[in-house]
C-alpha cells in the first residue's frame, strides 16, 4: 500500500475511532478521545493533501459500499489543496475544541458533540476527494446535517433553534439545486462518473443552467448574498471551535464546489458566467463587510467578515473565468491561484478570530462588545492572537490576508490587457469595490480589537476574565503561526498552487519570475513584491528606531491619568463605544441601512424642562433580506397550508397516495421514448 | 552596491527634509494670511524639545500604545524606501509596488487607531472612528487611481511608472495622468490630514482627526508620530511629484543627474507646498460629514482617469 492510502485510512479510522469514543465515554475522557480523534484525523487530512500536493501523487479508490455506483475517491491538486485547508482549521480547532467544549459539561450533550464533530470533520476530507455525483452528494448531505446538529449544540435556546433551522431551511434549498446539476450535467445518468461528466458534450443552455444552478446550490453554502441570511446567525450560536471550522472550512466547501463544477466539469463557459461570480462577489464582499461594521455582537461581526471574504474569493474566481473565456490563459491561473490563496488564508485567519472570540466568550460569557474591553491586560496572548488575525483579516502586510489580496488586486488589474468595452467599465468598479472593502475592513477591525481588547473593561465579567486554558491558546497559536507563515511565504505557496491547478480545465501551470530572491511576479499579474522583505525591512527598522531612542533620546516614563478636561477620576462610562465607532460609516450609509429610531423622553410631571429619562433605541435590519424573503416565506406557508388538506390523517388515503404514485412512476419509466 | 547605498541616501534626505517641509507650509500660510509666522526651522526645535522630554503613559494604556509610535514611524520609513525620490529604477522597487505603499500606510494608520483606543479617552476614541472612517473611504481612489496608473506603464511598480513617464514625455500631459494626478491630489490632502478634512492647526478637540487621536502621547513617543506624520507628507509630495512629473528623476547613477534629481526634488516640495498652502488658506474645513462628498468627487474624478486611460489608448 502505498503511503497515501495509508494517509486516508488513518483519517477514516481516527474518526470513527474518535466519534465511537466520544459517544461512548462519559465525562472528560470522552470528550477529550473525541478530539484526538479528531485532532489526529485532521493531521492525516494535512498530511494526504501535502504529501499529494508536493509528490503529485493522484490516489484513485473505488469502493462498492454505496448503491448504483459505489464510492468513488480520487486525489488531484485542486481537492489536494482542499484537504490542506480542512486540515489545517480542523486540526486547530479540534485542540482548542477539548478545552472549550468542557463548559457544556452537564448542561448540553457533550457526546452528540463529539461525535457530530468527527463526522463532519470526516466528510469534509471525503467530500473534496468525491469523483462521481454520488458520492458528492451523499457526502454534502452527510457535512451539512452533521453540521447542522453542531449549530445546534445549546438547544434550548431560541435563536439558535431558529438559526439552525434557517440554516437546515436554506442548505437544502441549495441542495435541491445541486442535484437538478448534477442531473443536468449526467444527462439523466445517475451514476455518471466526473470522468464521464468531463468528456460529456452538452448543449450551450444545459451547460448555462448547470453553472447557474451550481452558482445557486454552492452560494447558497458559501453565504453569498442574497444567500447569506443564515450565516450570520448560524455562526454566532454554534459553540466557536465549531463556528471557527464552519466559517473557516464548510463554507470554503461552496467554493470547491463553484471550482470543480464550473472549471474542471465543465470546462469553463462564456465571459457572463465569470462576469456573474465576480459581480456576486463584489456586492457580497462590499454588503458583507458594512453591515459586519454596524454589528456589536463579536461572533455575528466575524459571521459578516466570512461573507465578505467569501466575496473576495468568488472576485478572484470570477476573474479567473473571465480570463479564461478570453482565452488568456496566464490570467486566469493568477485569478484562480488568487481565490484559492484567499480561501487557504481565510481558514486560518477567521478560525484564528473565532477561536478567540471563543476565548472572550468563554471568559466573560457574553458576545456584546458594548460590554467588553480591557482584556489586553487580562488576556495577554488571546490579545495578540486576535490582534494578529485582525490585522491578517485587514489585509495588513506582512501577514497572508495581504497577500492574497495583492494577488486578487493584480488579476483585476492585469485584466486591463484585455480591450474591450464592457472590461473598461467593469475591471475598475471591482478594484474599487474590493478596495472599499478591504478599508471598511480595516476599520472594523481596529473597532473589533479596539473595543473588546483596549482601554478599561466595560463590565464587571469583562474586568474579572482569565486567560484561556492552555489547550485553547494552542489551537490558537497554531493558526497565528500559520497566519505569519502564509504571509511571509507567497513566493512559495503562489507556485506550488499554481502547479495544482495546472491541467484543471486546460489552465497552465502558473509560470512565477523571481527577483532578489523572494520577491516574485506571476504571469499576468503587473507588480511585483516581497512580503517577506517588507517584514525583514520593517523588523530592522523598528529595531533601529528603538535602538537609537534608547541611545539619544530621554527614557523617563512616568505613569499619569487619562487626559479628562481636567476632571479627576477617569471611568469606563467615558470611553468610546462601538456604536459610537461606527457611527459616522452609519451616517454616511444611511441610505444603506436604513436604521430605526425609537427615543422615549420621560417628562418631570411639573414641567416640560425636566427630564426624567431618555431611552434611545436604534436598530439595523438588512431590509434587502425582508424586501427578499418575505414574499418567499408567504408563498411558503400558503403552498404548506394547501399541502396540509392531503394529509388528512387517514391511512387509507395514504394507501391510496401510495399506490398512485406507484402507477404513475411504472408508466413513466415503461414510457416508450 | 550604489544602489542600496542611493536608497538609504535617499531615505536619510526624506527624513531630514519632512520637519521642514512641514515647517515651510506653515511658514507660507502665516505670510499668505499677514502672520509673520514661525520660522520654518521651528519642527526641527519641536522634535528636538519632545526627544528630551519625559513620557506621560496613561495607567489604562497597554503595550499596544508604546509599540504603535514604532510601527507607524517604521511602516513610513519603510515606504520611503519604495518610493523613487531621486533616481530610478532603485534596487527596492521590486521588494513592493504601489499597492505595498498604500497597505503599509494603511498598517500605520491602524496601529494609530487602536492606540488611540487604548487609553480609553473618548477623544482618542473619536479621532480613531474618524480617521478611519477617512482612510476607509480614501481607499478607493487611491486602488483606482493606481489602476489608471498600471494601464499606462502596464506596472504597479513606482520604478516602472516613472520610467515609463519619462520615456514618453507626451503621456505626462494625458488626460488620464492629469484626472489621476487630481485624484490623488485631493486624497493626499485626506490621508495626510490637511485641510479641509482635518485641521492641523486646530486645538478644538472635537473638529480634530489626527490630532484627537494621538492626543494621549507626549515626550519621544509623540515626536516619533509628528516625524512620521511629516514624513508621510513629503513621501506623498514626491509621490505626486515623481509620477506625473518624473522630470529630473535621474536615470543614470552619475554624480550630475543626481544632484540634477536633488534640486528637481527640492523644486517639486517647494511648488506643491506652496500649493498646499495657498488652497489651505483658500478653503474652510468641512463638516466631518460633507468629506465623503469631496472624496466621492475624487473617486469619479480616478474613475475618469481610468476610462479616459482605456478610451486613449
Amino acid at each position: 500500500m502505498t503511503i497515501a492510502s495509508w494517509l486516508l485510512y488513518i483519517i477514516v479510522g481516527a474518526h470513527a475511532l474518535g466519534a465511537l469514543a466520544a459517544l461512548g465515554l462519559r465525562g472528560a475522557a470522552g470528550r477529550v478521545l473525541g478530539a484526538t480523534g479528531a485532532g489526529a484525523g485532521s493531521l492525516a487530512t494535512l498530511g494526504l493533501g501535502a504529501w499529494c500536493l508536493g509528490t503529485g501523487t493522484v490516489l484513485a479508490i473505488t469502493a462498492p459500499i454505496l448503491p448504483l455506483t459505489g464510492l468513488a475517491l480520487r486525489v488531484d491538486g485542486v481537492s489536494a489543496f482542499f484537504l490542506i485547508v480542512a486540515g489545517v482549521a480542523g486540526a486547530a480547532a479540534s485542540v482548542y475544541g477539548a478545552a472549550y467544549s468542557a463548559h457544556y459539561e452537564g448542561r448540553y450533550s457533550l457526546r452528540l458533540l463529539g461525535a457530530m464533530w468527527n463526522v463532519l470533520l470526516l466528510s469534509l476530507p471525503i467530500q473534496v476527494l468525491a469523483d462521481n455525483a454520488l458520492t458528492f452528494l451523499m457526502t454534502w448531505e452527510v457535512m451539512s446535517l452533521s453540521a447542522y446538529f453542531l449549530v445546534l449544540t445549546e438547544h434550548d435556546r431560541r435563536e439558535t433553534v431558529r438559526a439552525a433551522n434557517w440554516y437546515l431551511v436554506v442548505t437544502h434549498a441549495g441542495f435541491a439545486a445541486l442535484v437538478a446539476a448534477f442531473l443536468l450535467l449526467a444527462a439523466g445518468d445517475p451514476t455518471a462518473s466526473f470522468a464521464a461528466m468531463r468528456s460529456a458534450v452538452l448543449a450551450p443552455g444545459t451547460r448555462d443552467a448547470v453553472f447557474v444552478l451550481a452558482l445557486i446550490g454552492f452560494g447558497a453554502k458559501a453565504g453569498i448574498v442574497p444567500l447569506h441570511v443564515w450565516l450570520p446567525m448560524a455562526h454566532p450560536v454554534a459553540p466557536s471551535h465549531v463556528s471557527a471550522l464552519m466559517s473557516g472550512v464548510v463554507i470554503k466547501m461552496g467554493v470547491y464546489g463553484l471550482l470543480r463544477v464550473s472549471l474542471d466539469l465543465l470546462g469553463g463557459g462564456p465571459a457572463w458566467w465569470g462576469g456573474l461570480a465576480l459581480g456576486v462577489g463584489a456586492v457580497s464582499a462590499l454588503l458583507g463587510v458594512l453591515y459586519a461594521l454596524m454589528e456589536h455582537d463579536l461572533k455575528r461581526l466575524l459571521a459578516y467578515h466570512s461573507i465578505e471574504n467569501v466575496g473576495i474569493i468568488f472576485m478572484g474566481l470570477g476573474a479567473g473565468l473571465v480570463f479564461q473565456s478570453y482565452g488568456l490563459p496566464a490570467l486566469a491561473t493568477l485569478g484562480f491561484v488568487a481565490g484559492l490563496y484567499h480561501t487557504l488564508n481565510h481558514a486560518c485567519f477567521k478560525g484564528l478570530l473565532f477561536l478567540g472570540a471563543g476565548s472572550v466568550l468563554h471568559a466573560t460569557h457574553t458576545r456584546n462588545m458594548e460590554e467588553l474591553g480591557g482584556l489586553i491586560h487580562r488576556m495577554p496572548r488571546t490579545a495578540v492572537g486576535f490582534l494578529i488575525g485582525a490585522a491578517a483579516i485587514s489585509a495588513l502586510p506582512p501577514l497572508n490576508g495581504f497577500a492574497s489580496e495583492w494577488l486578487v488586486f493584480q488579476a483585476l488589474l492585469g485584466g486591463s490587457t484585455i480591450p474591450r468595452a464592457e472590461i473598461a467599465v467593469v475591471m475598475p468598479i471591482a478594484v474599487a469595490m474590493l478596495a472599499l472593502t478591504s478599508g471598511l475592513a480595516v476599520a472594523c477591525f481596529v473597532k473589533a480589537f479596539g473595543i473588546t481588547f483596549l482601554a478599561l473593561p466595560r463590565s464587571a465579567e469583562a474586568a474579572q476574565a482569565q486567560e484561556a486554558p492552555l489547550a485553547m491558546q494552542i489551537g490558537m497559536g497554531a493558526l497565528v503561526l500559520a497566519c505569519v507563515a502564509l504571509g511571509l511565504a507567497p513566493f512559495f505557496v503562489v507556485p506550488v498552487l499554481g502547479s495544482a491547478l495546472g491541467g484543471v480545465g486546460g489552465l497552465p501551470t502558473a509560470s512565477v519570475e523571481f527577483s532578489l530572491g523572494t520577491s516574485f511576479r506571476v504571469a499576468g499579474a503587473v507588480g511585483q513584491m516581497s512580503p517577506l522583505l517588507v517584514a525583514l525591512g520593517l523588523a530592522l527598522l523598528i529595531g533601529l528606531t528603538l535602538g537609537s531612542l534608547r541611545a539619544f533620546a530621554d527614557r523617563r516614563l512616568r505613569p499619569g491619568d487619562t487626559w479628562g478636561c481636567g476632571r479627576i477620576g477617569h471611568t469606563a462610562r467615558m470611553e468610546y463605544t462601538a456604536t459610537a465607532f461606527a457611527e459616522p460609516l452609519r451616517r454616511i450609509f444611511a441610505e444603506l441601512y436604513r436604521p430605526t429610531q425609537d427615543l422615549s423622553i420621560d417628562f418631570h410631571p411639573a414641567s416640560r424642562y425636566f427630564v426624567e429619562s431618555i431611552e434611545y433605541r436604534s436598530a439595523i435590519h438588512p431590509w434587502f433580506e425582508q424586501a427578499l424573503y418575505t414574499p418567499v416565506l408567504r408563498l411558503l406557508r400558503g403552498a404548506a397550508h394547501r399541502v396540509r388538506r392531503l394529509q388528512a390523517g387517514s391511512l387509507h388515503l395514504y394507501l391510496t397516495y401510495m399506490t398512485i404514485v406507484l402507477v404513475v412512476l411504472l408508466i413513466v419509466a415503461r414510457w416508450p421514448r | 552596491m550604489t544602489g542600496f547605498l542611493l536608497e538609504a541616501a535617499q531615505v536619510l534626505l526624506a527624513l531630514a527634509l519632512a520637519p521642514g517641509l512641514v515647517g515651510l507650509i506653515r511658514w507660507m500660510k502665516a505670510r499668505l494670511q499677514n502672520r509673520r509666522g514661525a520660522p520654518v526651522r521651528q519642527p526641527y526645535l519641536e522634535l528636538r524639545k519632545l526627544f528630551r522630554k519625559e513620557v506621560v503613559l496613561s495607567t489604562n494604556a497597554s503595550w499596544i500604545f508604546r509599540a504603535a509610535p514604532f510601527v507607524v514611524f517604521a511602516s513610513t520609513v519603510a515606504v520611503g524606501f519604495l518610493v523613487p525620490l531621486l533616481a530610478v529604477p532603485l534596487p527596492f522597487d521590486e521588494v513592493g509596488d504601489l499597492l505595498v505603499v498604500v497597505y503599509l500606510l494603511l498598517l500605520g494608520t491602524f496601529f494609530l487607531a487602536l492606540a488611540g483606543l487604548d487609553p480609553g479617552s473618548a477623544f482618542g476614541g473619536m479621532g480613531s472612528s474618524r480617521e478611519m472612517t477617512v482612510a476607509a473611504l480614501a481607499e478607493p481612489t487611491l486602488a483606482v487611481a493606481i489602476f489608471a496608473l498600471a494601464l499606462g506603464a502596464g506596472s504597479t511598480n513606482l520604478g516602472q511608472i516613472v520610467g515609463r513617464t519619462m520615456a514618453d514625455p507626451l503621456a505626462a500631459v494625458s488626460p488620464g495622468h492629469l484626472l489621476a494626478f487630481a485624484a490623488l491630489f485631493i486624497v493626499m490632502l485626506a490621508e495626510t490630514g490637511r485641510l479641509p478634512v482635518d485641521n492641523p492647526a486646530t486645538h478644538l478637540e472635537l473638529t480634530m482627526i489626527h490630532e484627537a487621536m494621538v492626543l494621549e502621547y507626549s515626550g519621544r513617543y509623540l515626536a516619533l508620530i509628528e516625524w512620521a506624520a511629516a514624513l508621510k507628507l513629503l513621501i506623498f509630495f514626491a509621490l505626486l511629484g515623481n509620477l506625473f512629473v518624473p522630470w529630473g528623476v535621474a536615470a543614470t547613477l552619475t554624480p550630475t543627474a543626481l544632484s540634477l534629481a536633488v534640486g528637481a526634488l527640492l523644486v517639486k516640495l517647494v511648488v506643491l507646498a506652496a500649493a498646499v498652502a495657498i488652497f489651505e488658506t483658500r478653503v474652510a474645513k468641512l463638516r466631518l460629514f460633507r468629506v465623503p462628498e469631496l472624496l466621492s468627487a475624487s473617486f469619479v474624478l480616478a474613475l475618469l482617469a481610468v476610462t479616459s486611460s482605456f478610451l486613449l489608448r
